[in-house]
């Protein structure tokens, strides 16, 4: 298997997910099924071939640089979990 | 055992633009929390980045500055981490292809020239800003910086001192002011350094393990940071310890580095191409309209500086640290008959010093280039000497007229005439009978005295130049 069980719970602990050994141990195998795709297009030859970095053969559209955005702040704040004096509202980060 | 010191800095510049790197949200600095923060700030679900122009054009400013290589197919990339400030929970950067390549820009830490490399310098939105006073087991959240357009310099570990990290840091924050892509301004956070700082055996090749130091926001700091966290590697490798590669924040009421421990977990930001933006595409019109929007670069201004007006190398550094002076000085050399010499004296001298003190930018003088330039011109026609010129100066600076005006108004205007001079020069020697002597006894010094009086019964109006020389015709033997 080309992905372990240790990786996979590695990998959830960068994602915020929770696991257990049991489905750490599950998700290693159908991960490395994907690895293991991944590495068989890897044996193909793309050396004369320039890389894409999306899947579609588009560029960027880009804007000018104008203010279009107002101030909506209530309605945002008013969905908000938390909110005081403008700000929105977070569990204590630092200790 | 001798150490060598190794440095590499990277920068984050805040782009000039108005609105946001990714949506229309303004990007003025000081508005009330949250008000500037739009949908794509607050990272709603659904919702898209459209990238602004400007912060690219701005981009490939610099990067042409520098003489980089501009990637005209660049490619965004999340990085991935959990903070409040980041509600998408990754930052929009460049990874693998960023828009400016290699490029180099030249220092002076007082030893002589020296090529600093550019390793690469990217586009990326900024995070937000987290609030921990105040609130009661809280933490507030500010969006209106989250997605402010940065582009992030990271340069070769080229530096080996801690002057010459200085050194660059100016050059940098020097080069982003003059080109216009940000105002620099370190307070408000638009010019943020971080420090990779490592030692090795003077002579070795390989790179020692590293401490990156974090928000080192003055160029003191950025010294007194560098020296202590030196000295502190000297210390452990002496002791036989090993340095550990982490992230350190300068204390500057300490004057101390410590380890940051709660940041140091899980470098790994898992970065892939954002399946949200295809690449970042700019043709061949697009660079070339942004390399002739270029302005003659503060290196090569130097240069002909020294070359063709003949200023001091130090002179004409200090001038084109700003485009703004260095405009005005070239705008006073062009208007008047004065030596180049003499308008840099003047524009780095009494301009600099009332610019100082009343804490304003060379664009809004007082006393404008033209202004200037008509009074170096009554000095190089003789109408006044150096000396009543600057007295002419601070009264233009009170905005008493042009020199004409002042001069005309306060009678200054030179004593000129020979006649008038040799009788004073007759007056002062006959009431002055015993210095004549002391003179005339081998005594040269006391000329100066003799030249006070005479100055002192014109007022300061006699051309110093004739009255030195009719001097010592009545006095020869």
């Amino acid at each position: 298997m080309s992905i372990s069980s240790d990786q996979v719970t590695y990998i959830a602990h960068l994602a915020r997910l929770r696991t257990d050994e049991e489905k750490s141990a599950y998700f290693a195998g159908h991960l490395s099924r994907i690895m293991d795709l991944v590495e068989q297009m890897n044996r193909i030859d793309t050396d004369h071939i320039e890389p894409m970095a999306h899947p579609q053969d588009g560029a960027l559209r880009l804007r000018d640089d104008e203010v279009t955005a107002e101030n909506r702040r209530e309605d945002y704040q008013a969905i908000a979990p938390a909110a005081d004096q403008g700000l929105y509202l977070v569990p204590r980060v630092i200790e | 055992m001798e150490w060598e010191t190794v440095i590499g800095l990277e920068v984050h510049v805040q782009l000039q633009t108005k609105s946001k790197i990714f949506s229309g949200a303004s990007t003025a600095y000081g508005a009330e929390p949250n008000t500037q923060a739009c949908d794509v700030s607050i990272a709603l679900p659904g919702v898209l980045p459209v990238m602004n122009r400007e912060a690219a054009r701005l981009a490939v400013k610099f990067g042409l500055a520098i003489g980089a290589e501009i990637n005209q197919t660049s490619v965004f990339a999340r990085k991935n981490y959990f903070y409040p400030d980041l509600p998408k929970g990754y930052q929009i950067s460049q990874y693998e292809i960023p828009v400016v390549g290699r490029g180099e820009l030249e220092i002076d830490a007082g030893d002589g020239p020296k090529i600093i490399g550019i390793t690469r310098a990217h586009l990326e939105e900024d995070a937000g800003k987290s609030l921990h006073e105040n609130f009661d087991g809280f933490t507030g959240i500010d969006l209106n910086r989250a997605g402010t357009p940065l582009l992030e310099i990271v340069s070769e570990p080229d530096m080996r001192s801690a002057a010459e990290a200085v050194a660059y840091l100016r050059q940098l924050h020097a080069l982003v002011r003059y080109l216009g892509i940000s105002d620099g301004n370190m307070q408000e956070g638009s010019f943020r350094s971080d420090a990779n700082v490592s030692i090795r055996p003077k002579g070795e090749q390989k790179l020692g393990t590293r401490a990156e130091l974090k928000n080192i926001n003055s160029f003191r700091f950025v010294e007194k940071a560098i020296r202590f966290e030196v000295e502190r590697q000297i210390d452990i490798l002496e002791d036989g310890g090993e340095i550990v590669q982490e992230t350190r924040l300068y204390d500057a009421d300490r004057d101390e580095t410590r380890s940051m421990r709660s940041k140091e977990e899980a470098h790994d930001y898992r970065y892939f191409p954002d399946p949200d933006l295809p690449p970042l595409v700019l043709d061949d019109a697009f660079v070339a309209a942004v390399r002739d929007s270029l302005p003659e670069l503060p290196h090569d201004r130097r240069h002909r500086f020294i070359d063709t007006l003949g200023l001091a190398p130090a002179d004409a550094a200090q001038l084109t640290v700003e485009k703004s002076l260095a405009d005005y000085f070239e705008a006073v050399v062009g208007a008047t008959s004065a030596e180049p010499r003499i308008a840099c004296n003047w524009v780095l001298g009494e301009l600099g010093a009332a610019l100082n003190q009343a804490d304003i930018p060379v664009e809004d003088s007082r006393v404008d280039s033209a202004a200037l330039a008509g009074l170096l011109d009554r000095i190089a026609d003789n109408t006044i000497s150096g000396k009543i010129a600057k007295d002419v100066f601070a009264a233009m600076w009170e905005g008493e007229g042009d020199a004409d005006a002042v001069i005309a108004a306060r009678g200054l205007k030179q004593i000129t005439d020979s006649g008038a001079i040799e009788s004073i020069v007759d007056g002062v020697l006959a009431e002055c009978a015993d210095q004549v002597r002391q003179y005339r006894d081998g005594n040269e010094k006391v000329i100066g005295f003799l030249v006070g009086q005479i100055m002192k019964q014109t007022q300061g109006k006699a051309n110093p130049k004739q009255v030195n020389e009719i001097l010592r015709r009545k006095l020869a033997p």
